[in-house]
């Protein structure tokens, strides 16, 4: 009789623990693996597809699932190691067959010469080109992720890629260089 | 928030708070704050930058060779974090192109270039000597649209400031002054006390605080005396000297000196009900309101062993630093190569070139001996003595600041509250290996920042490719089902083609049956005959 109320009293709870579980798993449902989005976020989003793969949230699959880490020449050594933090292992150098690390970049049409075939606008994977069939084309630069893929499809090759100017925004101090150093400890 | 009156009542019983760190630095004021504020002659050629302040700039509103009367804006925008420029005198606009700026990196910026005429033509603002029975909207846009924005250092635009969202319990006009050299606000406060009072009178018209308190440092006790003879009658007002300290002049610290309360490191002075306004900029907005004349020039403390005459000028905005070193005698023969810090020793910066225009917050150029400012040595070891974070007027941990800026390790140097540090240079000062510790603060903040930005960058690109790969796919699935539909049309518009033929055939088949039939029973017949 004891064994039968402590298998029955058992089982019950087994019920119940089972039914709160089935319950959860349902209504707390993690749609998306939360180690892809976790490596997405690391990525510098420019969408190049240098790393072979097409876009950043592709690449960050394959990471998930055991592909090297350096292929990003985007985002550089500190992407690599903010990749290695995260997924706990050694950083290493960036692969040099995906590409090198450069200053940004941002696309710029010669607009005189755009003859409007929308080739660069079918490239562009942020939609940062704005014009339309036999119209002239230009870039959003502030949308521009310098990824490059809008260079190689344009007919007449009218698309360079110009360096980003720092701004007293984006500059950044130098140690030691003179310029802006400022005095202090020197006050005699 | 703090309690005004019981503040009040400390201060008129002698009593102050201390701040922990700090440090005494020799003062050297007495080179250029012994003679009157100089009115010196126009330079020949005025650079203005559309951008100076806090914000966003307005948009250009005159042309290469248009004529300009002195007070005329140059700049307009609609929008609230936009404060205009003003043509600095009356002449013609030779360009309108970048030009080195007055900021560490000189990197240009867009300038107006304007060629004076030698007339200095006002073109005034309608006065509203009035003030008292005007609404304060109408006084916040005057202040606008005089272009006035903190003349402290900060550069934030003053219209905003006096438009404060929460309860005012009181004002703090600053005259501290605490940087080695520089004296303009003292020469100002010394000679134009009552245009100050005026100004302050203004502010507290439209704020309407509880009480306004004036802190002036014990070591310019000239300027002290002026104010409380302007201030006389006044009980409003309460006038307190405070002990000479660096950077006892800095928002956070001199609030912490008159009231005792901590304004919290991620909290703004208006969260404890205390704003906060440099002596000179109550002067400009007296100047706006009272005599319609915009923010066209302001006091510069020109000093430095390599100066001749080191004094306190009133120059333009736009003046090049060329012209004032020449008013100042410059003697270059002093100097291995030309050397020019704008702002103090503590935090200003070293300038890229003399064509560099002054600006609004542009308090003082420094133009030091061999001896006086040597350059920077290299910067040994730290041994670990401490002494930093005994200086340190925000109670942060220098040393530990340093470590994690100087190995990027951001993450932790924001877990020290990097961005609390307020750039004093207190901790560089007492350093015994001369490291440059300010510089690998603002490194670092910089740099954190430019993380940000490139992280917002990212998230934004990441959301518009993904946008992209969506709308490609909708695309694509809309384009199917149209075929998708249109191929079941189509087969089933043959499905009926193909009934009909039946039917047509079915019938065909009839009729030759019945044909047929008709043919037999018409043979049948005829055989019977």
């Amino acid at each position: 009789m004891t064994l039968l109320t402590a298998l029955l009293i058992i089982g019950v709870l087994a019920l119940i623990f089972g039914a709160i579980l089935g319950y959860s798993a349902i209504k707390f449902k993690v749609e998306a693996d939360p180690l892809v989005e976790q490596i997405d976020a690391l990525l510098p989003q420019t969408q190049c597809g240098q790393c072979g793969y097409p876009g950043c949230k592709p690449y960050a699959q394959a990471i998930a699932n055991g592909d090297e880490i350096n292929k990003c020449p985007p985002g550089g050594d500190a992407t690599i190691k903010n990749l290695a933090d995260l997924m706990g292992v050694e950083p290493k150098p960036l692969d040099g067959d995906h590409g090198v690390e450069d200053v940004k970049k941002v696309a710029y049409i010669r607009e005189a010469e755009c003859i409007g075939c929308t080739k660069c606008i079918q490239a562009c994977p942020v939609d940062a080109i704005i014009g339309a069939s036999k119209q002239m084309h230009t870039v959003i630069i502030d949308e521009c992720t310098g990824c490059d893929l809008c260079v190689a499809p344009c007919p007449v090759d009218c698309i360079d890629m110009v360096p980003v100017a720092p701004t007293t925004q984006t500059w950044q101090w130098e140690l030691g260089k003179g310029v802006g150093d400022i005095p202090i400890k020197q006050v005699q | 928030m703090i309690d005004v009156e019981q503040v009040i009542t400390q201060l008129n019983q002698g009593q102050l708070f201390e701040y922990s760190g700090g440090v005494h630095p020799p003062q050297q004021k007495s080179l250029s704050n012994t003679t009157p504020i100089n009115t010196i002659p126009e330079p020949e050629v005025l650079y203005i930058p559309v951008k100076q302040h806090i914000g966003t700039q307005g948009s250009i509103c005159v042309t290469v060779g248009q004529h300009v009367a002195k007070g005329e804006a140059l700049t307009q925008s609609s929008n609230p974090f936009a404060v205009p420029v003003h043509a600095s005198t009356s002449g013609t606009i030779r360009a309108i192109t970048p030009h080195p700026s007055a900021h560490p990196s000189g990197i240009p910026e867009m300038t107006v270039t304007l060629e004076p005429d030698g007339h200095a033509q006002w073109q005034l603002m309608p006065l509203l000597s009035d003030y008292m029975h005007l609404e304060r909207i109408t006084l916040l846009e005057r202040i606008c649209q005089a272009g006035i924005s903190g003349l402290g250092g900060a550069g934030f635009p003053t219209h905003l400031k006096s438009n404060p969202q929460k309860p005012v319990e009181c004002i703090i006009i600053n005259g501290i002054e605490c940087e080695p050299y520089i004296t303009s606000d003292d020469r100002i406060m010394r000679e134009h006390a009552w245009q100050i009072k005026q100004g302050i009178d203004i502010l507290r018209h439209i704020i309407k605080p509880k009480h306004i308190i004036i802190a002036i440092e014990d070591n310019k006790p000239q300027a002290l005396d002026a104010l409380k003879t302007a201030c006389l009658e006044d009980n409003g007002i309460t006038i307190t000297s405070v002990p000479t300290k660096y950077p006892s002049g800095g928002e956070k610290q001199l609030i912490q000196v008159l009231t005792g309360a901590e304004v919290p490191h991620d909290g703004l002075p208006i969260d404890i009900g205390c704003l906060m306004y440099n002596v000179g900029t109550c002067f400009a907005i007296a100047d706006a309101v009272l005599h319609g004349k915009a923010l066209v020039q302001r006091v510069v403390t020109l000093t430095g062993q390599a100066l001749g005459h080191p004094q306190n000028v009133w120059a333009l905005l736009g003046t090049p630093i060329s012209h004032l070193l020449n008013i100042a005698e410059y003697e270059p023969s002093k100097q291995q190569a030309q050397k020019v810090i704008m702002g103090g020793p503590m935090m200003g910066f070293t300038v890229a070139n003399d064509t560099v225009p002054v600006v609004k917050i542009t308090n003082c150029l420094l133009v030091p001996d061999k001896q006086e400012l040597p350059d920077i040595e290299d910067e040994r070891a730290c041994i670990r003595c401490g002494l930093c974070a005994e200086a340190c007027p925000a109670g942060l941990l220098p040393q530990q600041l340093f470590w994690h800026s100087k190995a990027k390790e951001y993450d932790k140097a924001q877990a020290y509250n990097l961005d609390a540090c307020i750039e004093c240079g207190a901790c560089a000062y007492v350093c015994p290996s001369e490291i440059p510790l300010v510089h690998y603060y603002r490194k670092a903040k910089t740099d954190i920042k430019h993380i940000a930005l490139e992280k917002e960058k990212s998230e934004k690109a990441r959301v518009r490719f993904e946008t992209r790969q969506a709308r490609l796919l909708a695309d694509k699935q809309a384009r199917e089902e149209k075929h998708r539909l249109a191929a079941e049309a189509r087969k089933k518009s043959m499905d009926n083609k193909g009934n009909d033929a039946k039917d047509k055939i079915a019938a065909a088949l009839a009729r030759a049956k019945a044909k047929r039939a008709a043919a037999q029973n018409n043979s049948s017949t005829d055989s019977d005959k």
